[in-house]
């Protein structure tokens, strides 16, 4: 599979308060709604410009801060295919493995990619093409691999879980 | 063979396995799975899935806590869902409106032990390593499937420890150490791992200032982060524990402490960190990172509009009576509120018969229903943009509560107290005098 997209970089750090701010998380729970307020106190223009198909770059602990799936969940609804980041912090990256967005932790990519180029990811053979180059990233584990390959955790439980047809 | 760290004992025992190592991915069954005003949703979740029963209602625990009373009817809806699912499901651990924050009050509750598995729908989860449990935070889905199947994979962590000597300082924390120690190691300093506290430091902490070490250790990025139980954790626990289910205290206290799980001797640690904490003074978070710290005394003068007390991190008695202590006889400054939450209805009738509400009523506080606050933004104390508020809570990242365009500062409760009174930051023994 190959993920092709306009890319949105920013910095070290990104908490989820800035991704998609605590006070809206009992209150909205329409996906559609969700987007519009994606990265809101990080990039006003971001929820307003993204396309689908667009990626996200950070720098280290991208996705720090809360559980809130939103944090996820709204950039995915944004149409955002995968997240490049230096480091990833733990809950932001299980939640992106269970709701489909591909988080691939790769310095390496982060140097080389500018903000606004459009770079291309081949999922299958863990490599990244930009303007500077061609870069391998590590793969996810087998059991991540898998929660992506089937849609994300609801997905894949929902297969799993399904009485046997009769 | 080395020896195993305190993770790779507890999620070995959470996946019936003989022996996991780091790195290895489990499905870990958890003794206690638990969430909060986000129960709705993912009630919903767990619906979409086809299923019709949780697993083990048993195991479960839902609070009311992040925005109580509700603030908006969409919140009240909310929790008519939470209700409405925990009665169909029968899940009777459902600690209501007032009651408190979920990782206070399932201590009291004494609904986890040492050597459990605990798995919470909150980023804070971690807490509950103040019992010698293994505990980690999750996703709303993940808590779906959680619910669903009665486990979750789990990658078993690597694990770091640290080892606190010394004597604790007057008017210096636990909490001062935590914002140290992060301010030592960056925000990322922790991310994926286990982190491991023992030594004399740890066992002469209090058991209110115990919590606060696991729970900071969220904005530290870590999975997990555990304080090795001693008898004073088992005194206070056993009891709780005895009345939850019905046996006598002694033998509760037995099986407690003999599940139990401490790391070996030998265990391997990707790396080692020793404080001597009688070296430590009380430190201050500065907007908008936890690990942008700096001694109090660099930071004296800063003009505050509001100082809030609470939080699942710095909301229990110790900490009212620490602020009490400050604010006796006298008044908060002109210009400037103080609102204070008990982290629990616990707490809040403790420190209402030491009379520590009237003290603080007096010196003109402002006290809230127990639960989270303005902690997240939802209400009770939200500032207006500009304000600047100095906070005992874990976070202060840009808009957490509420506008972007205001300044959280985070300090011991102490700090917090002289802080209302003073106007500006400020050390407690000035105000004190
Ligand atoms: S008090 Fe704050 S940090 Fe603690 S559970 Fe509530 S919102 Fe989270």
């Amino acid at each position: 599979m190959i993920l092709r997209g306009r890319v949105w970089k920013y910095g070290d750090d990104v908490n989820t308060d800035v991704i998609f701010p605590g006070k809206y998380t009992y209150t909205i729970n329409d996906p559609a709604e969700m987007a519009r307020h994606a990265l809101e106190d990080l990039d006003p223009t971001f929820a307003s410009q993204a396309q689908p198909g667009d990626i996200v770059v950070g720098g280290k602990n991208w996705g720090n801060g809360s559980s809130r799936e939103q944090a996820v969940i709204s950039l995915r609804a944004v149409g955002v295919t995968a997240l490049i980041a230096r480091s990833i912090a733990r809950i932001y990256f299980r939640n992106a493995v269970n709701n489909g967005l591909l988080p691939i932790v790769c310095p390496p990519a982060v140097d080389a990619i500018q903000n606004g180029e459009t770079v291309e990811i081949d999922v299958d053979r863990h490599v990244v093409r930009c303007v500077a180059g061609e870069i391998e990233f590590p793969p996810l584990s087998p059991s991540a691999q898998a929660i992506i390959a089937a849609g994300g955790l609801i997905p894949m439980l929902k297969t799993r879980l399904a009485p046997p047809s009769s | 063979m080395a020896g195993k760290t305190f993770a790779e004992k507890a999620l070995a025992r959470a996946a019936g396995l003989p022996g996991v190592v780091a790195g290895q991915i489990v499905d870990a069954a958890p003794d206690l799975a638990f969430s909060h005003d986000n129960t709705a949703p993912i009630a919903r979740t767990f619906y979409s899935l086809g299923v019709t029963r949780v697993k083990y209602p048993e195991r479960l625990a839902f609070t009311m806590d992040h925005a109580v009373p509700a603030p908006t009817t969409a919140h009240a809806q909310n929790h008519v869902e939470a209700r409405r699912f925990a009665a169909e499901q029968g899940v009777t651990n459902i600690f209501d409106v007032g009651r408190g924050i979920c990782h206070q009050v399932l201590s009291e509750e004494a609904l986890a032990r040492p050597g459990d598995t605990v798995l919470g729908a909150d980023s804070h989860t971690p807490h509950f390593g103040w019992l010698g449990a293994f505990a980690a935070g999750v996703g709303r889905s993940e808590m779906a499937a959680v619910w669903a199947t009665g486990e979750l994979w789990l990658r078993v962590p690597d694990s770091v420890r640290v080892y606190l000597t010394g004597d604790w300082p007057q008017g210096v924390t636990s909490k001062d150490f935590c914002l140290r120690l992060i301010g030592d190691q960056g925000a990322d300093g922790g991310i994926y791992l286990s982190i491991e506290f023992d030594g004399p430091a740890v066992s002469s902490l209090s058991i209110d200032s115990r919590p606060v070490i696991p729970n900071m250790m969220a904005e530290f990025g870590a999975k997990n982060a555990y304080l090795a139980p001693d008898d004073s954790l088992f005194d206070w626990l056993a009891p709780r524990r005895a009345r939850r289910v019905g046996q006598p205290v002694a033998a509760v206290r037995e099986e407690m402490a003999a599940r139990a799980l401490y790391p070996d001797s030998d265990a391997t640690y990707l790396a080692e960190y020793h404080y001597d904490v009688s070296q430590l003074e009380p430190m201050i978070a500065l907007p908008h990172r936890v690990d942008k710290v700096k001694p109090l005394s660099e930071v004296r003068g800063v003009r505050v509009q509001q100082a809030f007390l609470g939080t699942c991190t710095n909301g229990r008695l110790e900490d009212l009576a620490a602020a009490a202590d400050v604010v006796r006889g006298r008044s908060v400054a002109a210009g400037t509120r103080f609102v204070v939450i008990p982290a629990s209805s616990e707490v809040y009738m403790a420190a209402l018969r030491a009379g520590h509400i009237e003290t603080l009523l007096a010196a003109g506080a402002a006290i809230g229903t127990p639960g989270c606050g303005p902690c997240m933004g939802n209400h009770m104390g939200v500032p207006a943009p500009n304000e600047v508020t100095i906070s005992s809570a874990n976070r202060n990242f840009q808009g957490r509560m509420g506008t972007r365009d205001a300044e959280v500062y985070l300090a011991n409760p102490a700090v917090v107290a002289a802080t209302a009174i003073a106007g500006y930051i400020v050390d407690p023994r000035e105000v004190m005098g």
